[in-house]
């Protein structure tokens, strides 16, 4: 990732606006992420994390704003400015989603294999032995058993699917990933071991992330960098352990003394 | 088409003084070709489609044929059959027929089934036409489901009838993302599909409705022909169109145009062959059907082109069935 440090963020936020109707989505959203950075998006449910995501994905077109983009040149491009085929080549390639419902990110009818290989197909790999052995080593880094390979993920278990869609789509070696809850909806075990294996990944292949999410505990285990928001706009950012340890605003100091202690 | 359609229907004779006609619409009715005179003792219009609607369709013809493999909508007709029957080939060959065509219809390689039967009965009927078995003497062949072993000659026009004309839509329902998919030329899905075909059954498993790539482009369903005849596309000196009804699409493969079906470099596309020659005609290397004989399970294995095996026949080869 040296190269990616020297010249400068990855991803530029800037005044990233939407509105629905007189009602705020997000407002005058503003951050940058290095390379191989976690930044975590925190906030109650409503305050507009996940519009936020759709607006940095490009899922939802913003108001105002912009998001600009450091591409393999080097050149920071502004997503908006590029041609829907390089914006759709990008995503596929170079960026990575994983939703917080696995069935809308990945596809249940096909097999394991042929979820991970899609990306794979999509760039032009035609030869199905090499295929199928890279979908099995990236089920194997995901801890998926070998012999699931041919499965449906609606035969796998909600753990298994969302570590499914990670291998989906780390496959190509995205440099960026943007995370929706995760972990949400999973029981606190297999959450440990989801956080487990996305800090590994994240550490061993220098991902840069975004993760939403509501779960402090996540963001204190995942991220080196957080934002809280409220009502659509950022109201604290810093370090997570200077955010969580000692924050400023009386809202943040709310919503990390609200935490159950286990 | 339609907007003059509705500007003329708007002048009705109640109507009249509140309507200031634009002189275009005059213009426009003058360029039309006059309606020729029904049919004597049909009272259907030639071929039986009005002229206005017929060039509506044959405007999505040349569109379709600009642009090998793209789907071209069309305001497709209700025609007298179901929707299945092949509403879509029909009035594509309504609206290329002249007087002068020898039409041939053939439904799964044979002349003699309903399907075939009736339409060519219907255009027998409404225009005229001259109709004949032989796909060599034919201008026009309209097609369910086979292409006619005997080689397609330059100036011959082949008509499918296609039920489905998206190959992505098994695979992405959404008719909005599928039209992007094609627009960016991103077929991965493709390939997706035909993976789990191999993950599931150890070889590409999709024997009918074979995805095929045109001129290097647009990914297209050559309709429900079995993969068999996919070869018989690519290079091929006749002009083929395609006629969804229900689904209102029209699209074309012009002549001598590279038509490949769609494989992996480890598995590549291969046809069916079958072990037996053709039990009336002995004819090797063509599709053969599987006809049940008796309930004891006798079974024989003929072709599935009737005009090719009759042919043949007359020419003297004789099968063990024969």
């Amino acid at each position: 990732m040296s190269a990616g440090a020297t010249c400068g963020p990855l991803l530029c936020v800037r005044g990233l606006t939407k509105r629905y109707g007189h009602r705020i989505g997000c407002a005058d959203v503003a951050f940058d992420l290095d390379p191989g950075e976690v930044l975590a998006i925190v906030g109650e449910s409503g305050s507009g994390k996940s519009t936020l995501l759709s607006l940095i994905a490009r899922d939802l077109a913003p108001d105002a704003g912009t998001v600009r983009y450091r591409l393999r040149d080097g050149t920071l491009a502004d997503l908006a400015a590029l041609s829907e085929a390089e914006r759709r080549h990008l995503m596929r390639t170079d960026w990575g989603f994983i939703r917080q419902d696995a069935a809308q990110g990945l596809r249940m009818g096909v097999s394991a294999g042929g979820n991970v290989g899609e990306r794979l197909m999509g760039v032009g790999a035609r030869h199905y032995g090499r295929i199928r052995s890279t979908a099995a080593e990236w089920l194997g880094k995901v801890e998926i058993a070998a012999d699931r390979i041919d499965d449906p993920p609606k035969a796998f278990s909600g753990g298994m699917r969302q570590r499914l869609q990670i291998a989906r789509n780390l496959v190509t070696g995205p440099r960026l990933v943007l995370m929706d809850e995760p972990t949400s909806g999973l029981d606190v075990s297999v959450q440990a071991r989801l956080l487990d294996l996305i800090r590994r990944l994240v550490a061993e292949l220098g991902l840069a992330v975004v993760i939403v999410t509501h779960d402090l505990a996540v963001a204190r285990l995942l991220s080196h960098r957080m934002i809280v928001m409220r009502g659509g706009r950022v109201i604290e950012s810093g370090l997570t352990d200077q955010v969580l340890d000692d924050p400023a605003e009386p809202y943040t100091q709310l919503l990390v003394a609200s935490v159950l202690a286990a | 088409m339609s907007d003059e359609g509705h500007r003329g229907d708007a002048r009705l004779p109640g109507h009249e003084t509140d309507i200031t006609p634009s002189p275009e619409p005059h213009a426009r009715t003058e360029d039309l070709p006059a309606e020729p005179a029904p049919e004597p003792g049909t009272g259907y219009n030639f071929a039986y489609l009005d002229e206005g609607t017929k060039r509506m369709i044959r405007r999505a013809i040349l569109k379709a044929i600009a642009i090998p493999g793209y789907q071209v909508p069309f305001a497709s007709r209700e025609m007298p059959m179901p929707y299945g029957w092949g509403t879509g080939g029909v009035q594509v060959t309504a609206a290329i027929l002249g007087r002068s065509d020898v039409l041939k219809v053939i439904d799964q390689g044979s002349d003699d089934t309903t399907n075939a039967v009736s339409i060519r009965a219907f255009f027998a009927r409404t225009a005229g036409v001259a109709v004949t078995t032989r796909t060599a003497e034919a201008t026009v062949i309209q097609t369910r489901h086979r292409i006619p072993e005997r080689p397609l000659a330059e100036g011959q026009v082949l008509v499918y009838q296609v039920p489905i004309p998206e190959p992505l839509r098994f695979l992405e329902p959404r008719e909005t993302e599928t039209r992007q998919l094609h627009a960016l030329a991103e077929y991965g899905l493709m390939h997706v599909k035909l993976y789990e075909d191999i993950a599931r059954h150890g070889h590409i498993a999709t024997t009918y409705a074979y995805p095929v790539e045109v001129a290097g482009r647009y990914v297209m369903d050559p309709s429900p022909t079995p993969k068999f005849d996919n070869p018989k596309m690519d290079d091929c000196p006749a002009l083929q169109l395609f006629g969804a009804g229900r689904e209102k699409r029209i699209y074309a493969v012009p002549p001598h145009t590279r038509v490949r079906s769609l494989d992996f470099e480890d598995h590549p596309f291969r046809v069916q062959h079958f072990a037996e020659p053709c039990a009336l005609c002995a004819a090797r290397g063509v599709y053969l059907d599987e006809v049940l004989l008796d309930d004891a399970g006798r079974r024989m294995f003929v072709c599935s082109d009737t005009d090719h095996c009759e042919e043949r026949r007359a020419a003297g080869h004789r099968g063990e069935g024969a």
